[in-house]
């Protein structure tokens, strides 16, 4: 199915829920459970839907078996590869190493995990996987404490199994938790002893899933160091997870003393109740966008293509720069040229695109300025700029600014003086009374019109604009020359 | 009350139909229909030309300088830094009495910077080229919000900071006295991001936040002019179509989106089934024919924003990718990563 047809097929479909809905209206209470809508919690749902897809043996799942090995049988595995060919199929994802890398992030999230591995990523090969149980989902939002994971490692340490024994880290982690716990250690370790009694009493097979599980649990939350620790969080996102209501829960049903036995009550946020100012903000704003002029779709799509058509070479990362991209060449000679004050022909004929083209550009700018005191008729040009500069100046500088600009260009017998049609004139006078940033925006906007009709039409037909379009010099300079070679040899 | 509630439902689905400009079957079009004619892109070759490695933890943010090679960039740890990032040196560094430094910005004039984050202020710091520099010293503190703020730009001038906010507002400050010039109120939620319009004689900008609205505002009057709500998540990152008529959104829900102000509405989506992590930064090529993307599972994806496809994804990054910029001449981009790192790409 192409891509295009399936973004539409999305677009109407959320077009339809929107008309269904009631209108934005602020104090409309959000039926759902806030913390589901949170950023990590909308991923984790994503990728459950994504593992639990692929255990479904019923819909074509990833093939999970038990495996013989020397002495024993390793239950319920599957294979790195199957579980990459797996992602391929059924995401349209066309390239392995693509498939390789979502894989590696949902184990580094903790859903699925190598068996005889703590560091978290998924291998295209024969390596053995497991799913992770619900029980351990970080979408239960553990925030496991660091007395569960002690409680974890001392457990770790009573078991006399090959397959527990702690890794160095750990063991570095246990000592640290040792002294910082030191006064409650013996706690701790009755809790561990409690651990590894409930534990003797499961099936064989059932521990050794259980235990892997448990494993890979910590692995997301205590990483081998060098891992990426994806529990990490933005903490502008933050705020939304953090739910007082829950109890802090630990892993292994602990209740430590200090804790408090009943949730924490904490008032709620008050709710905003919508006045009817809010109603009648919103009619004004629904009025105002009835009332747009809007373009049809078509039209847009059609302006788009065109702007991207036109500037697709200046486009570096489309059309090679020319001498050479400085990032790629290590050579700064394209960024040496432009700072030039000879401008390329392809740089002016980008003057030729839109007056904002012209100044925009400080070289493009002074030809303007430049072509227009030739024929004495700059004063326009030189306003636009001046109340561009106003608009730039430091509050306590506008003031007097304002003054300079009246007594330059508006002012009866001013030097430069403008043509303002009445109307705008005498909104200006006006605004010159309480002098600001935008005191002049109304002229600046009815001379930027002008400029664009007139001025701007005789500058691109002007002898100096076209000679410098095909590069012609009254004796040919050697910028030009040079870089018509460099282009040729490049 | 109820009668208001009544007539804004009215007015809702009015202009839905307007939208429809009378096609009966209430067919949708996306701008990728209308360019079927265009030329498909070729194959790209993007690499990592260089990495910046000094930061001690996340990086968070970064800005280009209009000089094209230098940036500034700012971390969890509190560091701001501005590099050459053509030779990767290092060339001033700030620390911040605050971690989680989100926003930072570099002034048109390159003599300055911004930056801010949990201290809920904007704070700029001239750039000297003294031998023993104390930019620490010469820092001004600018804006002043009731939270985070999330992201800051300058506007045309050196004089003049936009900023975002954690609590909601966005707001305009004069830098030389600190006075707010305007605010802009409307956001139901936390603001994460604005740019400004391109335009020579632009005095508008968007922004996006947590209520999943992206929203356009008038700087003169403070009022909002635009609104647009179609993502079903977060909105990370806007950013403006070279032209100005368009911009760009990131969202949580893994996906970026293209809005049209014009026709003041979504014109297309780009999103793949595989791709189920946020996007945290977009940034258009010059032409806008190119999205790039940085998302939270460490990659950047490439888009045709004509076409609607994904013609690249860049691997390299060991951690989410939380900034992402295109060079003021569009020869490179800069991503900033959560593992310490900025890479620049061409």
């Amino acid at each position: 199915m192409p891509v295009s047809y399936h973004c539409l097929i999305l677009s109407s479909e959320r077009r339809e829920a929107n008309m269904a809905q009631a209108p934005t209206d602020p104090s409309s209470a959000e039926t759902a459970d806030p913390e589901e809508s949170s950023p990590n919690m909308i991923v984790y749902r994503k990728i459950e839907d994504i593992v639990t897809r692929m255990q479904d043996d019923k819909t074509g799942g990833v093939p999970i078996r038990t495996v013989k090995s020397f002495l024993s049988k390793i239950p319920s595995v599957v294979t790195g590869s199957d579980i990459v060919q797996w992602l391929m199929k059924n995401l349209s994802i066309e390239d392995a190493g693509e498939a390789i890398h979502l894989g590696s992030l949902i184990a580094a999230q903790g859903y699925v995990f190598p068996i005889s591995d703590h560091v978290l990523t998924l291998k295209d090969d024969g390596t053995f996987y497991r799913f992770q149980a619900p029980y351990f989902w970080p979408s239960n939002c553990w925030e496991p404490e660091n007395t569960d994971y002690a409680i974890y490692l001392c457990k770790r340490t009573m078991q006399n199994k090959a397959r527990l024994e702690l890794a160095d880290y750990e063991a570095e982690n246990l000592a640290r938790l040792q002294r910082a716990f030191a006064r409650k250690w013996e706690f701790i370790f009755m809790q561990a002893e409690a651990q590894v009694k409930i534990d003797r009493k499961k099936d064989k097979t059932e521990r050794k899933i259980l235990d892997s599980q448990e494993r890979a649990f910590w692995d997301v939350h205590r990483p081998v160091p060098g891992c990426v620790n994806t529990t990490e969080m933005d903490i502008r996102k933050c705020r939304r997870m953090k739910n007082p209501q829950k109890v802090k829960k630990s892993v292994y049903g602990v209740t430590e003393e200090s804790q408090p036995q009943s949730p924490v009550h904490l008032p709620s946020q008050p709710v905003r109740k919508t006045t009817k100012e809010d109603f009648r903000k919103q009619i004004t704003f629904l009025n105002m966008q009835i009332e747009r002029h809007c373009l049809k779709m078509s039209k847009v799509a059609e302006s788009l293509i065109a702007y991207t058509e036109q500037y697709v070479e200046y486009d570096p990362f489309i059309t090679p720069a020319e001498p050479s991209n400085p990032w790629i060449s290590d050579d700064a000679a394209l960024w040496d040229i432009e700072m030039s004050k000879e401008p390329s022909q392809q740089r002016v004929k980008r003057w030729g695109f839109s007056m904002d083209e012209v100044l925009k550009d400080p070289v493009g700018r002074d030809q303007f300025l430049r072509f227009l005191e030739s024929e004495f008729s700059s004063e326009n040009l030189r306003f636009w700029l001046a109340v561009q500069d106003l608009k730039k100046q430091p509050l306590q500088d506008v003031t007097t600014r304002v003054e300079e600009i009246w007594q330059e260009f508006l002012a009866p017998g001013a030097q430069s003086a403008i043509n303002l049609d009445s109307h705008s004139y005498e909104k200006t006078s006006q605004n010159v009374k309480d002098p600001g940033r935008y005191t002049y925006e109304d002229a600046q906007e009815h001379i930027y019109k002008l400029m664009k009709s007139d001025s701007y039409a005789r500058f691109l037909r002007s002898n100096a604009y076209q000679d410098l379009l095909l590069a012609k010099k009254k004796g040919k300079s050697l910028a030009s020359k040079r870089l018509t070679g460099l282009m040729q040899s490049s | 009350m109820a009668l208001c509630q009544k007539l804004a439902s009215d007015l809702w689905t009015n202009r839905e139909e307007c939208f429809d400009g009378g096609l009966s079957n209430r067919q949708l079009f996306a701008v990728h229909q209308v360019a079927e004619r265009v030329e498909a892109l070729g194959q790209f070759v993007m690499k990592t030309r260089r990495t910046l490695k000094g930061h001690g933890n996340k990086v968070l943010c970064m800005d280009w300088c209009k000089d094209k090679r230098r940036i500034v960039s700012s971390s969890q740890d509190g560091k701001v830094i501005v590099w050459d990032s053509f030779t990767t040196n290092k060339e001033h560094a700030v620390t911040m009495p605050c971690t989680w430094v989100m926003a930072c910005a570099y002034a048109p004039s390159g003599c300055a910077i911004a930056c801010g984050g949990l201290d809920n202020k904007c704070s700029v710091y001239p750039l000297t080229f003294e031998k023993n520099e104390n930019m620490a010293a010469k820092k001004k503190s600018v804006a002043m919000h009731t939270n985070y703020l999330s992201a800051c730009s300058f506007t045309n001038s050196d004089m003049q900071i936009l900023t975002a906010s954690g609590d909601g507002t966005c707001a305009l400050w004069d830098v030389e006295s600190g006075q707010l010039l305007q605010s802009f109120h409307g956001h139901g939620a936390d603001v994460l991001c604005l740019d400004l319009a391109p335009s020579e004689t632009g005095n508008t900008f968007v922004s996006g936040g947590c209520d999943k609205k992206a929203m356009v505002w008038d700087m003169r009057s403070g009022q909002c002019v635009q609104s647009f709500e179609t993502h079903d998540s977060d909105i990370n990152s806007v950013r403006y179509y070279p032209s100005g008529d368009a911009f760009a959104s990131g969202s949580d829900d893994a996906t970026c989106r293209l809005y049209d102000l014009r026709a003041d509405r979504e014109v297309a989506i780009y999103s793949k089934e595989s791709i189920i992590f946020g996007a945290s930064s977009v940034d258009f090529s010059l032409s806008g024919r190119l999205l790039f993307a940085g998302y939270n599972d460490y990659t950047i994806n490439v888009w045709d924003v004509l076409k609607g496809a994904r013609v690249s994804i860049l691997f390299g990054h060991e951690n989410r990718v939380s900034t992402l910029r295109v060079s003021p001449d569009g020869t490179a981009f800069c991503s900033g990563s959560w593992d310490h790192t900025l890479r620049i790409w061409a």
